[in-house]
């Protein structure tokens, strides 16, 4: 029963939704604000999901409908399966074992698969090359998005999320070390998240919504959703895996401590996503190998300097 | 790698204006790339021989939505050739200021349409918002925001107030200093810069050979103008330069139509300073003489060319339309050889095409035959009839009914 209430409830699919819908409100008005815009009222998120639900479901012909329909709601679950093992308040999250960082980001590179496979099986030509970019940008993003996370775990000697609080926690000034990998991470979530400059799988004005344009109705909202708490999800990640402060508040007060620390890095997002212009496909993909990897290696290097010299 | 044509219109979000592209990619690389007018053609030509002088006046002004001056003093220019009217210099003045507040708000238009089409939101929204500014100038000098009505044959309908001039030459001020923030975030932004640069070369030969106008034209090199060349209103008396680069891209043709702003600012300035006294317009016969006459007018697009044969009556005989985007389409398929399917709507957008403005005749391609013909006036009036027929409605019993009562 208590199974259930974490499940659907709190911390699971209600909160999240919630929080997903509040800090994509965040999210906008942010972004029109910057843009010299009035910007959406705060239950605009909400209106968009019910309006959106309430629309007729168009399943292209040639689309297998089972695949199709199943996206969504794979997209959805893997999401809010990962924030399971995020720690909220204190250092023990809901659940945790010995390696659930890479679980973690296992769960979220779910999402961007389900994006491949909803465009690729909607058939339209739009669709499959949204799709068959997005992979493309998942190959390029990943690699120092796992790196960049792997630096302060590799410090902390440990896998798990709440061993890695509880290491930060004897040693916050370690956690200065890992600036760089905090900021190549940023970026990569933007990949992650397919916002500007790296929303190529979905640009508008080249392939009219790339792997969402056949989407309709509530498989869209729930796709909208699912994107929403991805956000939270990453956010969340960021927030506990290179900010780990405030873990031994008392419950109420480091519970709002964490949704602080998520909405900074959400504005943050909001922020680079404001002033830059899309890129190309291959410039993408260069600027990750490129310049993110690189900085990404160095940033393990450090860490490996750290533990070898100065934790010895 | 396989290869797939994908339809670009003609409804596609990087297009304003219906018209079609199909392109064929390879992964997404650009293979080939085929463009389709046609998709708006409204009859305006013919539509102009059914109306007097003074009403195609307006129906020109009609031809475009951005460049609706452009056209009408186009129009107007050639009828007064052929008329032999001597327009007063104070309407010549105030022709030029208006088409040079027309030519602010195209090319703050154009910066934002070619931010969005390279997913620089903000861009759009920033220089969209300035826009506002000369639109609220161009509200208040003519009653309107983009279909001005000020020209008539003869001269301009409405004077510039004192006071008038003096709110213009403020809002000069302001958008002079928003305009050097544009330039510098075009010249300075990386990730701008790596969408613009580079992409959609055009060389200087090209351009010559394809008969590129305007800032496309400029933008490679070719030093070409109608406002200084073959000067008309008032540019003879005022000081300005023609802004040309060496770029051959997209990122010449944004810091073209930059340099456009900077020199419009400077010609209004002047124009309101030097705008001499006297009367805004002389009175024209309605009947023009026999006569036929060529205008040509620097749009904010490009040389735009006006034809119009009189034949003494009070409706002209013949107008014919070249307008900038017809000249400039052809260039895009040579730019965007070898390019990528991202570069696609910038390389479109930034020869700031008018699709509507163009489409002046529709062929008929029947489904299955590979032949086209050409439909003309007669052929349109029998194929509307027998469409109707063949629907039920029929008016020959009628016709002959009218044509015995008025026997």
């Amino acid at each position: 029963m208590i199974d259930l209430f974490y499940i659907l409830i709190f911390p699971g699919f209600l909160f999240l939704s919630i929080f997903g819908l509040g800090a994509e409100f965040l999210d906008r008005k942010f972004h029109a604000r910057l843009q010299n815009r009035i910007g959406p009222p705060w239950f605009q998120p909400l209106a968009d999901f019910i309006k959106l639900s309430a629309k007729e479901e168009i399943v292209p012909d040639e689309a297998n409908p089972s695949m199709f329909r199943m996206m969504p709601i794979l997209a959805i679950t893997a999401t809010v399966t990962a924030f399971f093992y995020i720690p909220l308040w204190s250092a023990k999250p809901l659940l945790s074992f010995s390696g659930d960082l890479i679980v973690i980001l296992y769960l979220l590179t779910i999402p961007t698969l389900t994006f491949f496979l909803g465009g690729w099986y909607s058939t339209s030509l739009y669709s499959r090359i949204g799709a068959v970019r997005a992979l493309t940008q998942l190959f390029a993003y990943e690699v120092p998005l796992l790196m960049s996370i792997m630096a302060p775990a590799l410090l902390a000697n440990t896998w798990s999320l709440s061993e890695m609080a509880v290491f930060y926690s004897i040693h916050p000034i370690l956690c200065l070390s890992n600036v760089l990998g905090f900021t190549i991470s940023l970026i990569s979530l933007l990949g992650k998240l397919e916002k500007v400059p790296f929303d190529i799988p979905e640009a508008e004005t080249e392939i009219v919504g790339g792997t969402f344009t056949e989407y309709s109705s509530k498989l869209l909202a729930i796709f909208r959703l699912g994107i929403d708490i991805e956000a939270i999800v990453g956010a969340s990640l960021l927030a506990a895996v290179f900010i780990p402060f405030g873990l031994n508040l008392p419950p109420i007060l480091g519970f709002l401590l964490f949704v602080v620390k998520v909405l900074a890095i959400i504005c943050t997002l909001t922020v680079l996503r404001t002033i830059f212009a899309r890129l190309r496909i291959d410039q993408m993909v260069s600027f990750c190998w490129k310049i993110l990897a690189p900085l990404a290696f160095l940033q393990i290097f450090i860490a490996l300097f750290l533990k070898g010299i100065i934790l010895r | 790698m396989h290869k797939v044509v994908i339809p670009i219109g003609p409804q596609h979000p990087a297009l304003k204006e219906p018209e079609s592209f199909s392109v064929t990619l390879s992964g997404e690389k650009i293979m080939k790339f085929s463009a389709k007018l046609g998709y708006n053609h409204r009859g305006i030509e013919k539509a102009c021989e059914e109306r007097t002088y003074t009403q195609d006046v307006y129906l020109t002004e009609r031809i475009c939505g951005i460049c609706s001056h452009s056209h009408s003093t186009c129009f107007v220019q050639a009828v007064e050739e052929i008329a032999a009217v001597a327009v007063p210099k104070r309407a010549l003045y105030i022709r030029t200021l208006i088409g040079e507040l027309e030519r602010i708000h195209s090319h703050l238009l154009w910066l934002g349409v070619a931010g969005h089409e390279v997913g620089f939101d903000t861009l759009l929204m920033y220089s969209w918002r300035d826009r506002e500014v000369v639109m609220d100038i161009l509200a208040m000098l003519t009653g309107n925001r983009v279909n001005y009505g000020i020209n008539t044959i003869g001269g301009v309908r409405r004077d510039v107030s004192p006071e008038q001039a003096k709110q213009i030459l403020k809002a000069m001020d302001t958008l002079e200093e928003r305009t050097k923030y544009y330039i510098q975030i075009a010249t300075e932004e990386t990730t701008l810069i790596q969408r613009l640069s580079g992409v959609g070369v055009l060389s200087n030969k090209d351009a010559l050979k394809l008969g590129a106008v305007g800032p496309t034209a400029r933008a490679s090199g070719v030093d070409r103008d109608v406002r200084r060349d073959d000067p008309y209103a008032a540019y003879a008396e005022v000081k300005f330069k023609v802004i040309t680069d060496n770029h051959n891209d997209v990122y010449g043709r944004t810091l073209v139509r930059m340099g456009e702003l900077m020199e419009a600012y400077s010609i209004i300035r002047q124009i309101i300073n030097n705008m001499p006294d006297g009367p805004v317009a002389v009175k024209v016969p309605r009947k023009i003489p026999a006569g036929e006459a060529v205008s040509r007018y620097e749009a904010p697009r490009g040389e735009d060319l006006h034809y119009v044969k009189a034949n003494g009556t009070e409706k002209p005989e013949r107008v014919k339309v070249r307008a900038p985007t017809l000249a400039n389409i052809q260039t895009v398929a040579k730019m965007l050889e070898d390019r990528q399917l991202a570069d696609l709507p910038i390389v479109i957008a930034a020869i700031d095409p008018c699709f509507s403005c163009t489409d002046r005749l529709t062929g008929v391609r029947q489904q299955g035959k590979r032949s086209k013909n050409v439909m003309r006036w007669e052929d349109l009036h029998s194929y509307s009839i027998k469409y109707y027929q063949e629907h039920g409605i029929d008016f020959t019993d009628l016709n002959k009914k009218l044509a015995k009562l008025l026997k």
